[in-house]
């Protein structure tokens, strides 16, 4: 440290220890260590490559997946429709001819770009990491600043390995104590997002901390990191420490033997200085956090499993109390109803905040529980269990787990984003009401006129069993 | 990249708060390679009745026959928030418009904005609420000067009024010119050379 030793947060750190250029008048230039590509976010980046006869200045840095509008019925990449056909043919294409290494359909590495990333420790600490693709915070689990980018963006980290980003303003999150038993990092990230707002962090990058943070295990730190864009943020971090370098150690490819120490070494210095001065400062009390149920069209409008469908009477601010009018009026709920009281006819259970195997073992458990009391998936409604990778899936076959869900009467399907945005024909129908482990609860998200209400994976396995949302602390 | 100077339009009034991505252009409408034919698509649920776009819904405001042609979008609070898809500002592009005015923009949609050249313009909220007034009716004409960092109309009393809107330089300075920016950084090479001669081993 230099004589004039400034205290940073690690947002501060990631940055200096990423940036390539400061001038005067410019955007600041950083460098970007790893860039996850998909079929639909890519390829119009990829032709204006072609149209400029520029290469991809570091292929190795870029790795491919197929997820967004994958079948999950068949491996077939026909099985999803044309249009999903011709874009995942151009990305095989676009890989091929860029020399882009890619994790095609029923590939043993094939996933959800926020899932394979981290299993297979493409994700590192102290690294820049994007994706076109607004849920790239879920990296930021591991100390590393990952952020959404658009095509224009994705194209300029091809050509350059870089990106130009105004500097964000640092938010610190702490939730202290440490939650009570069966609540899950979902219902954290839900009650955080409860407490700010649906765009309480626009222009923040925001830094989770505290006991209950610390706590969490990996998978459980990436369910909590991905929903930061439900809040505006532009990432979610929390300080790799022990966890998560034991989490990284041995992945595939991560570094390795003497690489590797030195790397930890270099990660130990990430955490924000104890005398960190952060823009803004929330603090939770983890004891007050309940299971987390959201009753209207954005991940703000949010409640806990004992309460009831607000009134836009309850809002003072005339916005709030207009989105609650149109909301209670899009999800067909009356203010007042318990929120146990309310039927859905759909289950999803995955995404890329919730098709972790902790996820589905989660889920799992709670279906043991009704099943050893003979209860299976209510008649009246669909549900489906979509792992977010094959390697996931090859985890909770090898544990059992896809035959639990079955044997209750739940769908076992092959990964993908699926239901979280539907854009393959996982779709539901204006009116199907949804308990849903994804992240969005926007109008139309999940099919046009449908509603959805965002949950744990546990509380989801529940409402496919009961048909209602259920306290299963009470 | 087109440039962008001044612009004088009709303004049309969006008059909802967090409008996502998702509303902008729905999930049906990202399985093109290509990066035109999204203008048709734009607000597809709200825009029409049926799945097909076929019956243009009568009471959303860009089907009003008044506002046809209007190549300026009011908006209100977190507009663009959700998914990063730039799908997003290619619709509204295409559809006609040049520029979006709201009190506040979610973060990469507002990024997306200036890469394609359209321009989001940030007002005070008491600003946004004198346009929204000004707008009902068909009856604002506004001019964007982005030289001059202003945007400009004559009230119903026949006053100039003049509000003006920041935005950093670099991004005024590609808007205005039309900047390559994938060539601007790729004058810089050397610059990330020298960066990536320096990176530890593991990174």
């Amino acid at each position: 440290m230099s004589a004039t030793h400034t205290s940073l947060t690690m947002y501060e750190k990631l940055w200096q220890n990423h940036l390539v250029e400061d001038v005067k008048d410019e955007t600041p230039l950083l460098f970007v260590d790893r860039h996850l590509i998909h079929e639909v976010t890519s390829p119009q980046a990829f032709a204006n490559l072609r149209f400029h006869n520029r290469p991809v200045r570091h292929p190795k840095r870029t790795i491919a997946t197929m997820d967004h509008n994958i079948s999950t019925r068949s491996i077939k990449i026909d099985a999803a429709g044309e249009g999903a056909a011709n874009q995942l043919r151009a990305l095989e294409k676009n890989c091929k001819d860029f020399g882009i290494e890619l994790f095609g359909m029923g590939h043993k590495n094939q996933g959800i770009a926020h899932v394979m990333g981290p299993e297979l420790g493409l994700t590192l600490p102290g690294t820049i990491i994007v994706c076109g693709d607004s849920h790239t915070a879920t990296h930021g689990a591991f100390g590393a600043l990952a952020f959404g980018i658009g095509t224009s963006e994705v194209e300029h980290v091809f050509a350059t390995q870089t990106l130009r980003q105004n500097k964000a303003k640092t938010m610190k999150i702490e939730v202290k104590g440490h939650v009570g038993n069966g609540i899950s990092a979902k219902d954290i990230i839900l009650a955080i997002i409860g407490k700010t707002g649906s765009a309480g962090a626009t222009g923040y990058v925001v830094e989770y901390c505290g006991e209950a943070i610390e706590a969490l295990s990996m998978e459980e730190r990436m369910t909590v990191c991905n929903m930061s864009i439900e809040f505006g943020a532009k990432a979610g971090l929390v300080a790799p420490d022990q966890t998560t370098f034991d989490y990284v150690e041995g992945k595939e490819y991560a570094p390795k033997g003497d690489v590797f120490e030195q790397a930890v070494s270099d990660w130990k210095q990430l955490k924000s200085d104890d005398d960190a001065v952060f823009d803004s400062v929330l603090t939770l009390e983890a004891k007050d956090i309940k299971a987390q149920v959201t009753w209207g069209t954005n991940p703000g409008q949010v409640i806990s499993i004992d309460g009831c469908v607000p009134s836009p009477d309850s809002f003072n601010d005339p916005i709030e109390k207009e989105s609650c009018v149109n909301a209670l009026a899009y999800m067909d709920l009356t203010a007042g109803t318990k929120i146990t009281d309310i039927h859905v006819n759909k289950v999803f259970i995955g995404s890329c905040t919730n098709s972790r195997i902790e996820d589905l073992r989660a889920a799992a458990g709670v279906v043991e529980n009704y099943t050893a009391k003979g209860q299976s998936v209510q008649a009246s409604v669909d549900a489906i269990v979509v792992p977010g990778s094959y390697r996931v899936k090859a985890q909770a076959e090898n544990e059992g787990l896809d035959k639990i869900f079955s044997d209750a009467g739940f769908e076992w399907r092959l990964p993908g984003c699926s239901m979280c945005l539907g854009m393959n024909d996982d779709v539901l129908e204006a009116g199907d009401r949804c308990a849903s482990t994804s992240n969005r609860n926007f109008e139309g998200r999940q099919g046009r006129g449908s509603r959805t209400h965002l949950v744990s994976p546990e509380m989801a396995a529940a409402a496919a069993i009961t048909g209602h949302f259920v306290d299963l602390n009470s | 990249m087109e440039k962008f100077t001044t612009h004088t339009g009709l303004v049309v009034p969006l008059d909802i708060a967090n409008v996502d991505t998702d509303q902008i252009i729905p999930k049906q409408f990202l399985q093109k390679t290509e990066r035109v034919g999204f203008g048709v698509h734009l607000f597809h649920d709200s825009r029409y009745l049926d799945h097909s776009g076929k019956e243009p819904n009568p009471e959303f405001i860009l089907n009003v026959p008044a506002y046809q042609g209007a190549s300026i979008l009011l908006a209100r609070e977190n507009f663009g928030c959700g998914s990063s898809r730039e799908h997003a500002p290619w619709a509204l592009e295409e559809y006609g418009f040049k520029a979006v005015i709201a009190p506040s923009f979610a973060d990469i949609f507002y990024g997306n904005c200036i890469n394609i050249g359209l321009l989001p313009i940030k007002l005070s909220e008491d600003e946004i609420e004198q346009l929204f007034a000004q707008a009902d009716g068909a009856k604002l004409n506004l001019t964007v000067d982005l030289p001059n960092s202003n945007v400009s109309f004559t009230n119903a009393k026949g006053e100039q009024i003049i509000f003006n809107f920041s935005l950093s330089k670099f991004q005024k300075y590609s808007l205005e010119n039309g900047v390559d920016s994938v060539g601007w950084t790729l004058g810089k090479l050397e610059k990330i050379e020298a960066f990536e001669a320096k990176m530890p081993t593991w990174q």
